[in-house]
């Protein structure tokens, strides 16, 4: 095989994948292009903003500055694996409709995954526990009060696995 | 955004490892946690040849603490740091600053030695290994190698390893008794790199005097501003407003910081005096134990 391509066998969405993908594919670019997961969103491409994170074997990370070659064997979470699709809305994205956690949406499925990390590590977080699991994260539209919101009532709603 | 094409390998031993360093030297790149190299690789301001993926190496993934060291592998990333029981105990430096290392989801992957072998005048590790006398060990073609913080970084972003070579492992050696550490940093947002930041290390003497010192810090050079001869002061003094107004001034003073969009010089000067002065006063109420020593 060409030097520049490898093969790939990883799990998104609990979906298992095997593609052939060139070394210099950022895992964002392959989960948007290559598996047409088009909500995972790119911001600044460089882990500045945080628009492109996903969960990567349980931990959050940002997918544009991954290459698709490093989640050869990894389980992936990406926004479109919180729910099916036919299904009721995840308790947090559920909350972030009803507290206007968000407006224009870009960043949201970023923000919906250090917020998922944070509840499933930790019952009841403070706001400052909140605010600092997404600190990564920017969001042009909200002003932030309705995103913690969101998360403070995730945290009370949302009945953990 | 895309990178220049490279060549990519994962090797699942250290052996294979320096196997494909001592190969591809030159040309090629480690990649640890990603989080400095990814954006450079994406905006080309890194285009290596070859990248070798140490993100398989679970063996060096780990925190130990052995011999009275602590001891660090070159996969542990910086979020092991703040879920680590020992190292808030034993090592709170440590502890107090990795919160300041960008953000949670970059201490996911970022490693503890990625950050020491990127070497960013900015950054909270290097200052931090410099304070506490760490070594750094390094595996080569030739064996294993030392390094004291003070030869390892050399400039700005360079650092005295070889293109061959990997960083192995960080030790920091045990804590002293009496000895209260500080980590104080101003930057213009939380996680943002410091505009300047300070390690303070005192060590105090039976009778409450001071016995040794050392102010360390991050921002103001392009290594980390180890401020021995402001530290020097303290040496035998009462440690009082009087002696840690002193030292901050010497600190200030001695300083040759850069001016950039971020900050003037001057006022890089200001925080080192007022920075220095606030880590000094809490690091001797932890060396008197006073509070709950935590940070
Ligand atoms: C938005 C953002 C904010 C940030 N804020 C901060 C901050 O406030 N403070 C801070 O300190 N850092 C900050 N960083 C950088 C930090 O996240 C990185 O983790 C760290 O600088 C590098 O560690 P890494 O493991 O990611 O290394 P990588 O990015 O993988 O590597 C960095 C460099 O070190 C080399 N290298 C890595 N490991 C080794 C080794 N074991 N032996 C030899 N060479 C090696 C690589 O070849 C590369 O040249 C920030 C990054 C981003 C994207
Ligand atoms: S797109 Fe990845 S952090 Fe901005
Ligand atoms: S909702 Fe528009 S950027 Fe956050």
């Amino acid at each position: 095989m060409d030097r520049h391509r490898k093969t790939v066998h990883l799990t998104v969405n609990g979906v298992e994948y095997e593609r052939e993908v060139e070394v210099r594919k950022t895992l964002a670019d392959f989960l948007r292009y290559d598996l047409g997961l088009r909500g995972t969103h790119l911001g600044c491409e460089h882990g500045v903003c945080g628009a492109c994170t996903v969960m990567f074997n349980d931990s959050s990370a940002r997918s544009c500055i991954l290459y698709a070659v490093q989640a050869d064997g990894a389980d992936i979470l990406t926004v479109e694996g919180l729910t099916s699709p036919e299904g009721p809305l995840h308790p947090i994205q559920e909350a972030f409709r009803k507290h206007h956690g968000l407006q224009c949406g870009f960043c949201t499925p970023g923000f919906l995954m250090p917020a998922l990390e944070l509840l499933v590590e930790k019952h009841g977080p403070t706001e400052k526990e909140i605010r600092n699991a997404i600190s990564g994260n920017l969001c042009r539209c909200t002003g932030y009060a309705g995103i913690v919101e969101a998360i403070r009532e995730a945290d009370a709603m949302w009945e953990r696995p | 955004m895309k990178p220049a094409p490279f060549e990519y390998f994962a090797p699942e031993s250290v052996e294979e490892a320096l196997d494909l360093l001592e190969q591809h030297g030159d040309t090629a790149k480690i990649l640890a946690g990603g989080q400095s190299l990814g954006p450079l690789l994406n905006m080309r301001l890194a285009s290596p040849e070859v990248l070798i993926d140490i993100n398989r190496l679970e063996d060096i993934a780990y925190i130990r603490h052995d011999d009275g060291y602590l001891k660090i592998g070159a996969l542990a990333r910086q979020r092991t740091i703040e879920r680590s029981l020992l190292i808030p105990k034993s090592w709170p430096l440590l502890y107090e600053a990795a919160p300041y290392i960008g953000h949670p989801t970059l201490r996911n992957r970022g490693t503890i030695c990625g950050s020491l072998a990127h070497a960013d005048p900015a950054a909270e590790l290097p200052a931090i290994a410099t304070a506490l006398d760490a070594e750094l060990h390094i595996l080569g073609p030739e064996g294993e190698r030392s390094a004291r913080p003070e030869e390892f970084f050399e400039s700005y972003m360079t650092t005295s390893l070889k293109p061959e070579e990997l960083l192995a492992e960080v030790r920091f050696p045990p804590p002293r008794p009496r000895t209260g550490v500080a980590w104080l940093e101003v930057a213009r947002r939380h996680g943002d790199f410091a505009l300047v930041g300070v390690a303070a290390v005192l060590t105090l003497r039976e009778d409450g005097t001071c016995e040794a010192a050392r102010l360390v810090y991050t921002g103001v050079a392009p290594v980390p501003y180890d401020a021995r001869e402001a530290a020097e002061l303290l040496a035998g003094e009462q440690p009082d407003g009087e002696s840690f107004d002193a030292a901050a001034e010497k600190a200030a003073e001695l300083s040759e910081p850069g001016s950039d969009v971020h900050a003037s010089a001057a006022y890089r000067r200001h925080l080192i005096r007022v920075l220095s002065r606030r880590a000094l006063g809490k690091a001797l109420e932890r060396a008197r134990g006073e509070g709950d020593g935590s940070p």
